[in-house]
């Protein structure tokens, strides 16, 4: 890289910025060098802005086929050391699966950003939802760990995204941006901070040479193997068959189950860092209002309302929707909270905090198409603020 | 002199496999044993350092040369070899990247992506098993079975035509297209060397015995019985009409074989124009460098 392409990838200052854009200056921030994609609304404006910027500084863009082949070379990218990224939206997003599946199975870092419209199937191609919630953690065949952010705001698109490169390098995992419509398509104002103010994670490196005897999927102590580059000499062989610690396929029950256990474990031991949300006037709440994205913004207005009219409800704002905040939910729960969900979608994220809280949850949702409006969230937090109060719960039907 | 006295201890390309690995998983009488020792000679004479190839494979048989290869390897899904050797290309232009793979692989659900990295001009090489068949399921249908063959999915015979490989390689702009068999070993070997040594998307179709998936239900006997086939039936014709090529594996018809196509054309380049030298790197940023330890916590 250049001085002045150096200069050209951090545009340090206040903008006033489309979420997608943002959503690429974040990802130039964080060092990707390698975006591959397909274009798609709403996510094509980041594509739009990195075919523009990625040669300004020094950093690869291809307009692939299709989102599998598209899927397969950010992977490719990332065993050349690259910080490689995606962006789609839920049909392309179907299509990556199977090969986000091979990127958690051999540990390859890299960032996939859904930009939500409504589904199932074309849906609601210029329209908000946010139903690809569990399909951003069950979405490709096995069991394997996931993180997934929830951007509610331009800026978020942008920190979220760097964010997101950092945990993909730390964890060797696929990480998800699971941004919407909505937060993609609005235009607000964006702080880009200096160069040396942008947290950056190494991803770890091995520390022996060529000839030394890599044991490619050495988990260490952290379970997070190191990650040689192709090229340097290792002659690794990365493999989407079961493998043991040589990356060798090794296709029996045990080999499987221990690998598939330490990749679950790898994310269960960090979950207390990697695990982020925002409370608002959670203290003395009796209401626990849960949202993320664009609905979170409709949520914030409706517990301003609320608290106007003396309904003690508190706002949880899921940053990572994966992995949730279950500790938190269930001490809310404890505390005897109880909870009301607002997102579009028919209730994906809603049954993990009944999991979490082990009571029913009220849910304001739709299925998408528009935002959610403050006045349903208030009607439906007021509905359960009455059974809370006169203790019917169970009267309520879903 | 008695068979004693031949044994050795090492084989000529012991470097260039993973001895630990072996015996590999092939079946008496498969194709695939002489087209990856093919590739492992020409990349040990290419005059590019081993640490610099890289094997990119799908699924399949042939999908697990890559595994075998003691080369940076990538087994990965099944049709996707081609788009993920793009992103290691692309991204590290000193590699010399050859997807391996079989017909099913790269023609049926991987064909879009041979297509694009053809008509873009990707510098990758794509060698081709052909055995007419999906040999590790058992001997389905594939998009090269020939017409009214018989496999386990067409028991009343194949009612679809095969793919003309070198006459689709060649219209889609590919800069070398060959095709050999697993007999013609010397002509493989060379032709592999010459696609190694080329800058932009070549093609090489290796035809190959399958004797368990598809000789025994169409008549072709065991692997040497295919590989008799392939001496009587073979002709070498470099200035065939690619349009001609078809196979129909019949005793009536010959195979020809050759190197039909060896141009020149613009590689793939990100900003549209050839870097000025073969090999020359982009400047590609890399936020890390080796030896770095991850923060424990982010």
């Amino acid at each position: 890289m250049t001085p002045e392409q150096a200069d050209r990838r951090i545009l340090t200052g206040s903008h006033f910025m489309n979420g997608d854009t943002a959503c690429a200056e974040g990802a130039l921030a964080a060092g990707c060098a390698f975006f591959a994609g397909y274009p798609i609304t709403p996510s094509t404006e980041i594509a739009e802005r990195l075919a523009r910027r990625m040669p300004e500084v020094g950093g690869i863009y291809i307009q692939m086929e299709d989102e599998l082949a598209s899927m397969a070379a950010i992977l490719g990218a990332s065993w050349t050391g690259a910080r490689s990224m995606t962006a789609t939206s839920g049909p392309g997003f179907s299509l990556m699966q199977e090969n986000i599946g091979l990127g958690a199975f051999t540990e390859t870092p890299c960032v996939v950003v859904d930009v939500q419209r409504g589904g199932p199937s074309t849906g609601l191609p210029t329209l908000v939802s946010q139903a690809d919630m569990m399909q951003a953690r069950w979405g490709s065949h096995g069991d394997y760990p996931i993180v997934a952010y929830c951007p509610a705001s331009c800026q978020e698109m942008f920190d979220l995204t760097i964010k997101a490169f950092n945990t993909a390098d730390f964890l060797r995992t696929p990480v998800f941006v699971m941004a919407d419509e909505i937060v993609g398509h609005m235009t607000e104002r964006v702080v880009i901070p200096e160069k040396d103010d942008i947290p950056h994670v190494e991803r770890k490196r091995p520390r022996v040479g060529p000839m030394e005897g890599l044991r490619l999927y050495e988990p260490g102590d952290s379970l997070i193997p190191s990650m040689p580059r192709v090229g340097r000499g290792y002659r690794i062989h990365v493999t989407g068959l079961t493998h043991d610690q040589r990356g060798y396929p090794a296709t029996d029950a045990a080999t499987h189950d221990s690998l598939v256990r330490r990749l679950a474990e790898k994310l269960t031991r960090h979950t207390a860092e990697l695990t982020e949300f925002e409370e608002t006037l959670t203290d003395d709440a009796e209401i626990v209002l849960v949202a993320y994205g664009s609905t979170a913004r409709s949520a914030r207005r409706a517990v301003a309302v609320l608290r106007e009219e003396g309904i003690r409800v508190g706002l949880l704002r899921l940053i990572t929707a994966w992995p949730f905040p279950a500790e938190r939910v269930a001490e809310l729960s404890e505390r005897g909270c109880s909870f009301v969900v607002a997102e579009l979608n028919l209730g994906q994220m809603a049954l993990e905090v009944e999991r979490h809280a082990h009571q029913s949850v009220l849910l304001v949702n739709h299925a998408g198409g528009a935002m959610m409006p403050p006045a349903a969230i208030i009607e439906g937090v007021k509905e359960a603020w009455t059974c809370h109060r006169e203790r019917s719960w169970s009267t309520l039907t879903r | 002199m008695s068979p004693r006295e031949i044994v050795v201890d090492a084989h000529p390309l012991d470097g260039l496999l993973r001895s630990d690995r072996l015996p590999h998983i092939w079946c008496p009488g498969c194709g695939l044993g002489p087209a990856m020792a093919c590739l492992a000679k020409a990349m040990q004479e290419s005059g590019i350092p081993i640490e610099k190839h890289v094997c990119v494979s799908g699924i399949g048989c042939s999908g697990r040369v890559a595994g075998y290869l003691n080369v940076d390897s990538f087994h990965t899904t099944h049709g996707r070899a081609i788009p993920y050797a793009t992103g290691i290309k692309l991204c590290n232009p000193d590699l010399e990247v050859t997807v391996f793979s079989g017909d099913g692989d790269l023609f049926a659900i991987g064909g879009n992506h041979f297509l694009h990295a053809a008509r873009r001009n990707i510098d990758i090489n794509v060698i081709c098993v052909n055995n007419f068949n999906y040999g590790m399921t058992g001997g389905q249908l594939g998009p090269t079975t020939p017409y009214a063959a018989r496999t386990s999915t067409t028991p009343y015979g194949n009612p679809e035509g095969p793919l003309n490989l070198p006459h689709l390689a060649a219209a889609l702009g590919a800069v070398f297209v060959a095709r050999w068999t697993a007999l013609h070993v010397r002509q493989l070997e060379k032709a592999i060397a010459r696609a190694l040594e080329k800058r932009g998307f070549t093609f090489i179709e290796v035809l190959a015995p399958c004797p368990v998936g598809f000789g025994r239900p169409n008549d072709l006997g065991e692997g040497l019985d295919e590989m008799w086939f392939y001496r009587r039936q073979c002709v070498v014709d470099e200035d065939a009409r690619l349009e001609e090529l078809d196979i129909d594996m019949s005793k009536e018809s010959a195979v020809v074989l050759g190197n039909f196509v060896d141009r020149e054309r613009p590689v793939y380049h990100p900003m549209g124009t050839e870097p000025p030298e073969r090999r020359e790197r982009p400047v590609v940023y890399h936020p890390a460098e080796p030896e770095v330890r991850a923060r424990e916590a982010l």
